[in-house]
């Protein structure tokens, strides 16, 4: 096993350990803000751990996709947090990472999630997949979009190669077309991850459920399975952010100590987006459905502006 | 404070996530097992939350007494849940019907309908009470 594929696999261990904790962190946050004491950071590693070790239930009327659809939310969820140039850019896949894949791959999740809340039958279930669908076809476009205004700078749509050409040049980072582009990815991240203000992940109230609503039926293993891909996606998608956007620290090496420092480093990014996040929702509240539209649109002009931009002034 | 876990719920580990059901209550309880979840009372803080399905639940807090028309969506409630799971009756009523005993459309109390492993007296009980009633099954 070479050394890249070794740091490859540490990521991946890392991101499916951190997230929970991530998850754990925001909670943590927003209860402190809420004037609670709230519950422990690793609150969520308990129900994982307990739901792993209860008893699926599936539904009457679901079929294969109820039960494929959490493997594949968390294959794709394993596939993306060790390819991802997280700690260092020069992973064993980084030559495939490209944009559209990871994009990719993370629409295959949400589009195996959607087909699942269909194929259990009840009503709750279309109509959560109906709304994930409409949010993930606005979404999927920024996402790509905000992206591409940096890879016009570096003429690649490889992650890595962005990343290794913000470390390198860390001058071209603070452009107008970055600023631009990161609120764009912020937005789409958002979305993408069901945060406020698009979903809200701690509701009860199932005619306001976008994710929770799809999930509704999974119990027992299947269940922490899609709990801990959704915390995954939520992590895989912040680090995106903060190594596209701040890449200072990340390894363009496979040496140890810089792996090491990149990994601390990760983690600390991670904290700031998570702790921001969650100030952000106690503040926030939940848009109408039916303006989420016009927000998401409004992050999609963001990363067309970034993209004329970074083509104008480059 | 510690309390005393509840045995059976020794496989929980910690995490409770609650469903609750108003099996004919009058609403006295549903504003006291609220403020439980309160600012004030915070029970999020001893690993209880509440959760939007009973396929996600391994508690379920059921009060009032149930109703005729309460007794089959309460069972499906159960049915509902995956092993192990726990009752909570939570109030006079569930225990023992309460004021409404011998009501017209009062089928019983929540034992009659499913097995309960945990009672909280009062009418309504105290918020405090329900903390430590959930306490005992989170074990924290």
């Amino acid at each position: 096993m070479s050394a890249a594929w070794i740091m490859a696999v540490a990521q991946a261990v890392l991101v499916a350990a951190v997230a929970p904790l991530l998850v754990g962190f925001t909670r943590a946050v927003r209860a402190r803000l809420e004037g609670r004491a709230g519950g422990r950071l690793v609150q969520p590693w308990r129900d994982l751990g307990k739901q792993l070790r209860k008893e699926p239930l599936i539904p009457a009327d679901a079929g294969m996709f109820f039960t494929a659809a959490p493997a594949v939310l968390m294959a794709t969820s394993v596939l993306v947090a060790t390819a991802a140039p997280y700690l260092s850019t020069r992973g064993p896949l980084s030559a495939g990472v490209d944009l559209i894949v990871v994009v990719g791959l993370l629409l295959l999740g949400t589009a195996a999630l959607a087909l699942a809340g269909l194929d259990t039958g009840t009503a709750f279930g279309g109509m959560g997949a109906s709304r994930e669908m409409t949010i993930a076809a606005l979404v999927e476009p920024t996402l790509l979009l905000s992206v591409f205004a940096l890879s016009t700078r570096v003429g690649s749509t490889n992650l890595g190669a962005i990343v290794a050409a913000g470390v390198s040049d860390q001058a071209r980072i603070l452009t107008p077309a970055s600023a631009l582009a990161a609120a764009a990815l912020a937005i789409a991240t958002l979305a993408e991850a069901g945060r406020l203000p698009v979903d809200n992940p701690a509701t009860h109230l199932e005619l306001t459920m976008v994710h929770e609503a799809m999930v509704l039926e999974y119990s027992g293993r299947d269940l922490a399975l899609v709990e801990w891909a959704s915390a995954m996606r939520l992590t895989i998608l912040l680090g995106l952010l903060a190594n596209l956007f701040v890449p200072w620290g990340v390894a363009t090496s496979l040496h140890p100590g810089s792996v090491a420092l990149a990994a601390v480093v990760f983690l600390g990014k991670l904290g700031v987006l998570g702790g921001l996040l969650a100030v952000g929702e106690v503040f926030a509240a939940k848009l109408r459905l039916f303006r989420v539209p016009e927000l998401l649109a409004g992050s999609f002009v963001l990363g067309l502006l970034a993209v004329i931009t970074s083509a104008v002034l480059a | 404070m510690p309390v005393e876990p509840l045995p059976a719920a020794a496989g929980l580990g910690g995490s409770v996530q609650v469903r609750h059901v108003d099996a004919g209550s009058c609403n006295g309880c549903e504003i006291e097992l609220g403020q439980a979840f309160s600012p004030v009372y915070d029970a999020e803080r001893h690993g209880v939350r509440l959760v939007a399905s009973p396929r996600h639940a391994d508690v379920l807090t059921v009060t009032g007494p149930v109703t005729v028309n309460m007794a089959g969506p309460l069972r499906k409630t159960y049915e509902a849940m995956p092993e192990p799971r726990l009752v909570v009756a939570v109030g006079d009523c569930a225990r023992d019907c309460g004021m409404f005993a011998g009501g017209y459309g009062v089928h019983g109390p929540v034992a009659t309908v499913v097995p309960v492993d945990l009672q909280v007296p009062g009418c309504p009980p105290e918020p405090a009470a329900i903390v430590s009633a959930l306490r005992r099954l989170s074990g924290r």
